[in-house]
């Protein structure tokens, strides 16, 4: 007689019942709900940081790239290439040529002194030295305001996320560079990479300002195909004259990130986690509160024939309608209040300030509104199972 | 009724029913027999706390028995599992509350149409089925009226309908007008006493009120567990 669809038709008509009754209930309700939004805006904002940082990194390195540092360096603070490395990797085979002249751009890589914005407090912030390749090996670059970098001249230009972040980073300021001031003449974007974070220059007037000689720390290298790559790294590696490490660009960023993104999500886990612990408990107390008001009435539909296992699925299905609500609450507070945020960090490898924008993705959000279901059917299961254990007769007579 | 006397539709058969409270255990009902043949419009009299509840809810398949057998049109109930009792009930059974049991958020005719839920009609045959009921209850009028809206007589008008709708072989009234005044209760009284005797519908009622079970085709009187015919003085 009790198929499945009448099975399912009992199902939702006592959640019906549930769901009309909550304005009779709505305290309870309200404090449930805003209790799993609240976890889910912490979990999905403090995810959103890490996701905003590991995009930044992302976007950062191309397959096309190859990052060539010495041997044994992690990070360009720690590397150095002389002239002469850098054009034995030039001529490498698999780089790929405009007109003639090698896409193979040498960094030089300084960390100076910046007091933030926000704080006022000195942060470290990144400066680049840049010859003409290094505009070519790049996605995306694009001066926003101001001026290009004419070369030989003692003046900088700026990433747009560094220029948001620090003090005197505008067209007009002046960046201390040792014992000089150095004019800012633009603003750069570059597709939302690392590289807005940072301050470029000619690299010639750096090595000057900084004694470095005829020295650079990383080449950064346009293949013809990402394919071409571990021909490239072999020929490098192979060569008795040079003593480098090879990787490509991509991977490179990719495990710059993976240290902070790890701490972050941790963290943003123990948080929700703790917070998702309480939120159970607010939906604990609201389902055994919406069970126990709605005793008699579960006792009568029980009487007239509605079966204990549909008594359950439906209290467990209210449960779930109240979590999803927090759920979506929470998402939606978060992508209102995180979503491109922008804020900057320590790139502990390059030991300098990354700046970036949270990230709420689809990713996240779903994430938040899978835990916002979790809570539901672990706080709506207890009193579900008590709900439909009850005797019919005790129930009844209890007014 | 020709056959009222042959066909016994209620058979309560030696039963026995024990309460644990913690430690103590609370005998209501001992060895009690009852058998209500077809037709019957019986009144359950008793001193308060006395097992008349338990005992409905027994026949009603809501409890089982410690002890003994309850059989409803020769089916014995303690073979059914929990889920092909509530079956059972849908099929069989219609209850009337004291206090209605009506569910405060659907209106008169949803609160009517809750039953149907569990059968194969469709909406139009739920809805054909909840008008009569509605119909023959004289509450036409109110069914998109919620709950709250009604009077108490109203209320256990719909718990009526509720308990018809389905057409089932027995209704089981606990203390239907134990709740109201005396012309609201006459009016469930006379209701009661039709569906009897228009439709031949099984009754027992169980009740306080002598004014009560003076409608009823015969009386029974539950004292210390055991069934008489004679109030105990
Ligand atoms: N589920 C239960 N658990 C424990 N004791 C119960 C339970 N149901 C009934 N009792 C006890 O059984 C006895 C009979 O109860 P019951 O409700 O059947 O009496 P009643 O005759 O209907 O009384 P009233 O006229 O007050 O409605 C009472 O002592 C009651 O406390
Ligand atoms: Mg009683």
């Amino acid at each position: 007689m009790a198929g499945p669809i009448n099975w399912l038709s009992q199902v939702i008509s006592i959640t019906k019942f549930g769901l009309l009754g909550i304005p009779g209930r709505i305290g309870s309700v309200a404090a449930a709900v805003c209790g799993i939004a609240g976890v889910v805006t912490v979990l999905v904002g403090v995810l959103s940081i890490g996701a905003g940082f590991r995009r930044a990194l992302e976007v950062s390195g191309s397959p096309d790239n190859a990052v060539v540092l010495r041997s044994g360096a992690d990070s360009e603070m720690v590397s150095g290439l002389s002239r002469e490395d850098v054009n034995l990797i030039s001529e490498a085979p698999g780089v790929r040529r405009d007109n003639g002249s090698p896409l193979a751009s040498p960094e030089l890589f300084v960390i100076i002194n910046l007091p933030t914005r926000a704080t006022g407090m000195d942060a470290n912030v990144p400066m680049r030295g840049v010859e003409k390749a290094a505009f070519q090996v790049r996605d995306h670059f694009k001066i926003e305001s101001g001026r290009a970098l004419e070369w030989g001249k003692n003046e900088v230009i700026v990433g747009a996320g560094a220029s948001g972040q620090f003090a005197g980073l505008h067209v007009g300021g002046k960046v201390p560079v040792g014992r000089f001031e150095w004019p800012v003449v633009g603003i750069f974007s570059a597709g939302g990479s690392t590289a807005e974070s940072e301050i470029w220059t000619d690299a010639r007037v750096l090595q000057a300002a900084y004694d470095r000689g005829d020295s650079y720390q990383s080449v950064q290298a346009r293949l013809e195909s990402p394919a071409k790559f571990q021909a490239f790294k072999d020929e490098l590696t192979t060569n008795p004259r040079l003593n480098v490490k090879v990787v490509r660009q991509n991977d490179y960023y990719a495990e710059q990130s993976t240290a902070v993104t790890k701490l972050i999500n941790t963290l943003g886990f123990l948080v929700a986690l703790l917070m998702a612990f309480g939120a159970v408990f607010g939906a604990l107390n609201t389902m055994y509160t919406s069970v126990s008001v709605r005793k008699r009435e579960i006792a009568t539909l029980r009487a007239l024939g509605f079966g204990a296992s549909a008594v359950i699925a439906s209290v467990m299905l209210e449960s779930l309608a109240l979590a999803l609500g927090g759920g979506l609450l929470g998402g939606g507070l978060a992508y209102g209040a995180f979503n491109g945020f922008h804020t900057s960090t320590m790139n502990w490898q390059s030991f300098s300030q990354v700046t970036f924008a949270f990230q709420v993705t689809p990713e996240l959000l779903t994430q938040g509104i899978v835990w916002a279901a979790l809570i539901g059917l672990l706080g709506g299961l207890f009193p579900a199972l008590r709900a439909s254990r009850v005797s019919i007769s005790a129930a009844l007579r209890d007014l | 009724m020709s056959n009222a006397n042959s066909e016994i539709l209620v058979d309560v058969d030696g039963v026995e029913m024990v309460f644990r409270r913690g430690a103590e255990e609370i005998h209501v009902l001992k060895d009690l027999h009852l058998k209500v043949p077809k037709g019957e419009f019986l009144a359950l009299m008793g001193p308060s706390g006395s097992g008349k509840s338990t005992l409905l809810n027994l026949i009603g398949g809501l409890d089982r028995p410690t002890r003994g057998k309850v059989r409803i049109g020769g089916e014995p109930l303690e073979g059914l599992s929990d889920r092909r009792l509530a079956d059972w009930r849908a099929r069989h059974i219609g209850f009337v509350f004291q206090l209605y049991n009506l569910v405060p958020v659907l209106s008169a005719e949803r609160n009517v149409e809750l039953p149907l839920l569990l059968t194969h009609l469709t909406k139009a045959q739920r809805q054909k089925h909840v008008a009569a009921a509605l119909n023959m209850v004289g509450l036409s009028q109110r069914a998109r009226h919620f709950p709250r809206t009604l009077s108490g007589g109203e209320q256990q008008r719909v718990g009526i309908a509720r308990a018809i709708v389905t057409d089932p072989t027995l209704l089981l009234c606990d203390e239907p007008t134990g709740d109201l005044d005396r012309k609201a209760g006459d009016e469930i009284l006379d209701l009661l006493q039709a569906l009897n005797r228009e439709q031949g519908k099984t009754i027992i009622m169980v009740t306080h009120d002598p004014h009560a079970s003076a409608r009823a085709s015969r009386t029974v009187y539950l004292n210390k567990g055991q069934l008489a015919s004679e109030p105990l003085q």
